[in-house]
């Protein structure tokens, strides 16, 4: 067998130094088009927490049996039955928020950071540490969405979950909502603002 | 001066590397070289082209050549309010000193949110004070509806400063140009407060003076009338009902951003920089021909669907921010293209964008501003092109040469 991994490494690196997000750039497309609210965007992360983990798992399980000229159709196949449950899970349960995310849900069997830690990671490890690696990059997704969306709607909508957090007072005195906080382009200028503030925490990252 | 000068070289060891306030060095050596000639300078020996201008003299050019505007924008500021009052008197001092109150707190906070972040980075780089906010500050409350808010501004001055200037490496190296962005950032963040029928014309208390004018006032600009007309003969009204023209436009008595309503001031200050040789002619023509060539396709083509196309291509040139684009947007050698063709073609596609956006989106009633951003963005394409073109041409003529030879 292959050198012994590190769970800890597995399960904690894509938090910070090898977060999917902001240091591989991948699933930039869904973190600009889900967290204008923060209640969306944080359904998103669970099912994609959900989808990865268990996928990179189920991957790990068959990937002796996986003929390797079809592996991709078969990523997808196993990719696409999880994310069908999850829909149907949301819809079921959370109905509101299923449509605010609309297709969202469905494109995460584009995500690729899925196809990315399919090929990269379940296809050569064992189903634990792929467990692991699933949830690892999972959260490591969920945290910038969660991160893009507090901010999006704060500063776009004035509420949190909803609830109103920027007091009456302030409007009263002539705050307005950014109306570009909701707009796309301002999520991509706070995921530059993360990976600025990451970058120039974690020097080794920084690219010559 | 002789006392400046003295003062200056006095404090300068404390600047100094180990001098105690060593942490403001890049803000004395800005002041330092602002109002004198720099202290070091190049050696005597050797060989050097000199000029005598530098950015720190270019930039007082453009500014210079933005005075006519400024001052008609107070003049017009004033004028407007007048009107707004229902008063037919127009007492040109009190006009006057109405608009320079109007407009003072927001050149004010402009220059200290701009060139606060300006020094704070160069400190922090250890780098020198370069001057670029210097025309971008005063630039800046020109191109803004009079009411704006001025936290609004400041956000919105901030961010350009930090995410279109600073981070591509400070003046020189932005992709976009920062006036504008900030107007782009004000309208798609605010709309409400940037455009509509409410903050064009100044109706409150100048810090304190004048006459507030009465609740539900209200008077767009004659483009803004043209986007939202439906049905029926195009009529323009001012800030008192009255009709207007376009040779009203031309003068720059019509409602609008403080500083880009009149043609007249425009155009002095476009003489100013063509003299000085600051701006490039080629780019201001292209874009005037732009917007003539569109502007008489889509009257060509007029329809209701789209009130502008009513618009003269010539009436297209002198209403809203177009003349303005044209001579100080356009041509900030910064963000426009380099190269002597990629000049007619960034020009001209200028133009012609502008007049499309406010022609066929009524829900933009200003195309300017949009269409600068955009050949921003497509101005190094364009020289890339027009050099790689050239390359291939005189590759093709020496294949020639030594075939023949």
């Amino acid at each position: 067998m292959a050198e012994k991994i590190d769970y800890k490494s597995v399960l904690f690196n894509p938090f910070s130094k090898n977060n999917p997000v902001i240091v591989q750039i991948l699933g930039i497309c869904s973190v600009l088009a889900v967290t204008a609210k923060l209640a969306p965007a944080m359904v998103m992360g669970i099912s994609v927490i959900a989808v990865l983990a268990f996928s990179n798992v189920i991957i790990s399980l068959i990937r002796n049996t996986i003929p390797t000229n079809i592996r991709i159709i078969v990523q997808l196949v196993v990719v696409a039955g999880l994310v069908v449950i999850v829909s149907q899970l949301l819809q079921a349960y959370a109905y509101d928020v299923s449509k605010q995310l609309s297709v969202f849900i469905g494109l995460i069997i584009t995500n690729c950071i899925l196809m990315g830690r399919l090929e990269a990671f379940a296809m050569a490890n064992r189903p634990w540490a792929s467990f692991l690696d699933g949830i690892g990059n999972g959260v490591g997704y969920a945290i910038i969405l969660i991160i893009v969306g507090f901010f999006r709607e704060l500063l776009g909508s004035g509420t949190l979950l909803g609830f109103q957090v920027v007091p009456d007072s302030f409007y009263e005195a002539g705050y307005v909502n950014n109306g570009l906080m909701i707009l796309p382009p301002m999520a991509l200028v706070t995921v530059a603002c993360i990976i600025w503030v990451h970058r120039s925490r974690n020097k080794d990252l920084q690219e010559p | 001066m002789k006392f400046l000068k003295n003062y200056l070289d006095r404090v300068r060891p404390n600047f100094e590397e180990g001098g105690k306030l060593h942490a403001f060095r890049s803000v004395f050596d800005g002041f330092d070289t602002f109002l004198f000639t720099p202290s070091t300078t190049a050696p005597k020996r050797g060989l050097q082209i000199h000029d005598a201008i530098d950015s720190k003299r270019t930039m007082i050019i453009v500014v210079l050549a933005l005075m006519p505007c400024f001052f008609f924008g107070m003049y017009n500021t004033g004028y407007q309010h007048q009107l707004a009052l229902g008063l037919d008197t127009f007492p040109f001092w009190d006009m006057m000193l109405y608009g320079f109150l109007s407009i003072l707190p927001k050149v004010v906070v402009a220059y200290l949110v701009g060139l606060g972040i300006e020094f704070a980075f160069a400190q922090w780089r250890h780098e020198e004070i370069q001057e670029g906010f210097l025309v971008s500050g005063i630039l800046i409350p020109m191109i803004l509806p009079v009411e704006t808010p001025l936290w609004m501004m400041a956000v919105a001055v901030a961010f350009s400063v930090i995410f279109v200037k600073e981070v591509f490496g400070g003046t020189g190296y932005n992709i976009f140009n920062v006036a504008l962005v900030t107007r782009a950032v004000l309208f798609f963040s605010y709309p409400a407060q940037m455009s509509g029928d409410k903050v064009f014309v100044a109706t409150g208390k100048a810090l304190g003076y004048g006459t507030p004018v009465v609740d539900g006032y209200t008077c767009a600009t004659p483009l803004g009338q043209i986007a939202t007309h439906s049905g029926g003969a195009l009529e323009l009204t001012g800030a008192a009902g009255e009709p207007i023209s376009a040779w009203d436009a031309f003068v720059g008595l019509i409602p609008g951003s403080f500083g880009e309503t009149s043609v007249i001031c425009i155009l002095i200050g476009a003489a100013i920089l063509l003299f000085c040789r600051i701006a490039d002619w080629r780019i201001m023509l292209s874009v005037v021909v732009g917007g003539l060539f569109m502007g008489w396709i889509a009257n060509t083509f007029e329809t209701p669907t789209y009130p502008a196309s009513y618009l003269s291509p010539v009436d297209q040139l002198l209403f809203g921010g177009f003349a303005f684009a044209a001579v100080f947007m356009a041509t900030d050698p910064v963000t426009a293209a380099r190269t002597t063709t990629g000049k007619y073609i960034y020009g001209f596609l200028i133009g012609v964008i502008a007049v499309i956006i406010r022609t066929y989106n009524n829900g933009y009633p200003e195309g300017a501003m949009l269409a600068v951003l955009l050949m921003n963005a497509f101005a190094p394409l364009i020289d890339y092109c027009v050099v790689q073109s050239n390359i291939r041409r005189r590759m093709r003529r020496t294949r020639i040469n030594s075939k023949t030879a």
